[in-house]
């Protein structure tokens, strides 16, 4: 059933609370959507499975949030298809939007409500059963420690409860997919770690699927497998560790005793073995594991060991061969602007 | 639907739990509507500031006009222009209601209601609703002021005006909401407000009797529909009052149409029929889907 972007077998990422997997949670074959010339999302194929934490890593206009507004029948696709909860977006939205969470780049509270009535609103229109209202939103607040103020003005909360009252909102109709669209953007690292806890809490708790999209290298590392998306296309899909060891081997960089004999114990020995200024480097498969075998082999008293991998950042680069630094995107200013003006 | 869990493909699944059924429908309503008379009950100086200008209309106006038209048989021009002012504060607030919409929109909730599995309709009929019930309110609140300007107040009367702004209400909430359904930003709204809002008040006899105008500005008022909501306002309050017929001559009440005086009745359904039609399309501007 997996499909994958470049007809690549997938790895065997774990999925943790994976129900099986006898169901893609989300699977999208050539999905496509052109906006007049521009063809923002072009030719995408790809398989979520059931509690699979899956992210989309691209840069601004890479076609991230056209992917999930087409997944979420916010936008139709122009050719291709998809299923969310076994469901096809084009035929049946409705039956989609009903299992699915959303939660937004923008903030989409009502202010002048507490958070309980902001649930509340959610929970009617999302036909979450009338004696079932108030347990669930009890529990939501409670999943994302919120519920000291549940009965607060969501003008008085930060952004980055806001936001976390927001994912606590997408979970409370139990949706099967949860859609993070660029959630933490314009947080600060400490809040968008605080909201990352929830969420994987959520997906331990509840064995929701997540789906995500993100421009934070960091970000994307919390998710079970990986896809990359640059100009409308995935140019690599696996965890992040595949996608890192496809990148290129491990350095372990060692200072010694004596870094002249050891280098050229380790180079006699076999190993790819270069002087540094602070002593040496060696490119290994894998470092952690080679590190033992290093030690043996330098023959004279290691000092210092270093392991570096490969980062999302090198497997960005390699793939796309730039790098995916914030880019002046408006995304960002627009947001920034959002939150001053709802400071007023 | 608790088959969540049921690995069943597409087709297998019930097709019919696609379509809301009438009492999910009016549980979302009620809930869009709940939520207006929350934010309004939350802005209480809103419920001041709905107050200023029709005061404004009544007392500064009222007793400007009062010594200029002066008194017939006990009657004067600020018991004329109360029912137009009442008028005038259920209009102001059903627009201002609706204009929440741009608002929504700005703040992201808009977004929140167009992504949930409900129909139109139903946020449309609910924000109306809500809206309506507001401006109703408002308008009502206005009824306090009655003994002041001497205009005698019935069990009788207060049901009939409550009926009419109910009325109006609508009509003029449904007639924002599809106003703001099409306006993105704050402040193309309030100009529009400002081209529409005024004139259609000063075109309505809500300040002045839309008899012996010259042709051209009754054509103008005889196709504003505000004009068949304010006369049946009108000829409630007067109807409970003590009028000789020199007073009933001196303001006259009654909207002539091609030679005819309508009856109430008929206003009314002209109101009713543009409330509908407003609402019509209202409910197909909201929310266009990408």
């Amino acid at each position: 059933m997996q499909l994958d972007s470049d007809g690549r077998t997938p790895s065997g990422a774990s999925a943790p609370g994976a129900a099986g997997g006898t169901e893609a949670a989300v699977e999208a074959r050539e999905l496509t959507k052109r906006y007049g010339e521009l063809e923002a999302v072009s030719h995408v194929s790809f398989s979520v499975r059931t509690g699979e934490v899956f992210g989309f890593l691209g840069p601004n206009g890479a076609g991230k949030t056209t992917t999930i507004k087409m997944l979420c029948t916010l936008a139709r696709p122009t050719s291709g298809e998809a299923t969310v909860a076994g469901l096809d977006v084009a035929s049946r939205p409705k039956a989609v939007r009903r299992r699915i969470g959303l939660v937004f780049q923008e903030q989409t509270l009502d202010q002048q409500l507490t958070a309980e009535e902001n649930l509340r609103f959610h929970a009617v229109l999302y036909r979450v059963p009338r004696e079932q209202v108030a347990s669930r939103i009890r529990r939501a607040l409670d999943l994302v420690d919120l519920a000291e103020r549940g009965r607060d003005l969501v003008s008085t909360f930060s952004g980055g409860m806001a936001r976390r009252l927001e994912i606590a909102r997408a979970l409370l109709h139990t949706p099967e997919v949860l859609f993070l669209d660029e959630a933490t953007l314009g947080l600060d690292p400490q809040t968008r770690a605080l909201v990352w806890k929830d969420v994987l809490r959520l997906r331990d708790e509840e064995g929701v699927t997540v789906f995500l999209t993100t421009h934070y290298m960091d970000e994307a590392e919390y998710a079970d497998r990986i896809a990359i998306i640059d100009h409308g296309r995935i140019v690599a899909l696996d965890t992040s560790d595949n996608l890192k060891a496809a990148v290129g081997a491990d350095t372990v960089a060692l200072g010694t005793a004596d870094d002249e004999v050891a280098l050229a114990a380790l180079q006699a020995a076999g190993f790819a073995a270069k002087p540094t200024a602070e002593g040496m480097i060696v490119l290994v498969e894998d470092g952690e594991s080679a590190v033992a075998s290093l030690i043996a082999a330098a023959t004279v008293p290691v000092r210092h060991v270093r392991v570096h991998r490969p980062t999302l950042d090198d497997v960005f680069l390699h793939f796309t061969g730039r790098e995916i630094r914030d880019e002046p995107g408006e995304a960002r200013s627009g947001m920034q602007l959002a939150w001053t003006a709802r400071r007023r | 639907m608790t088959t969540i869990t049921d690995p069943a493909p597409a087709p297998a699944r019930d097709r019919a739990a696609d379509d809301t059924s009438l009492a999910e429908e009016v549980r979302t309503a009620g809930m869009v509507w709940k939520r207006e008379l929350i934010r309004f009950a939350r802005t209480r100086i809103r419920i001041l500031t709905g107050l200023t200008q029709p005061l404004l209309f009544l007392f500064v106006l009222g007793y400007g006009m009062a010594s200029l038209v002066g008194t017939t048989a006990g009657f004067d021009f600020k018991k004329f222009v109360f029912p137009g002012v009442v008028a005038m504060s259920v209009v102001s607030t059903a627009i201002f209601s609706a204009m929440s919409i741009v608002w929504d929109r700005e703040f992201g909730f808009l977004r929140e209601m167009l992504v949930a599995p409900v129909s139109r309709t139903a946020l449309v009929l609910g924000k109306t609703a809500g809206g309506a019930t507001v401006a109703t309110a408002q308008g009502t609140i206005m009824l306090v002021l009655a003994p002041l300007i001497g205009v005698h107040l019935t069990g009788l009367l207060v049901l009939e005006v409550v009926g009419a702004e109910l009325l109006m209400a609508i009509a003029l909430t449904a007639f924002g909401v599809f106003i703001a359904s099409r306006i993105a930003r704050m402040e193309s709204f309030q100009v529009v407000m400002q081209l529409v809002l005024l004139p259609m008040l000063m075109l309505s006899g809500a300040m002045f009797p839309l008899s012996g105008l010259p042709h051209w500005l009754a054509a103008i008022t005889r196709i504003n529909p505000l004009t068949y909501a304010v006369d049946p306002l009108r000829q409630a309050v007067f109807a409970a009052q003590q009028m000789p017929l020199a007073a009933r001559e001196r303001f006259p009440v009654g909207v002539e149409l091609f030679g005819h005086t309508l009856p109430v009745g008929l206003e009314l359904g002209i109101v009713a029929a543009f409330a509908v039609v407003f609402l019509t399309i209202a409910v197909r501007a909201f929310g266009k889907p990408e």
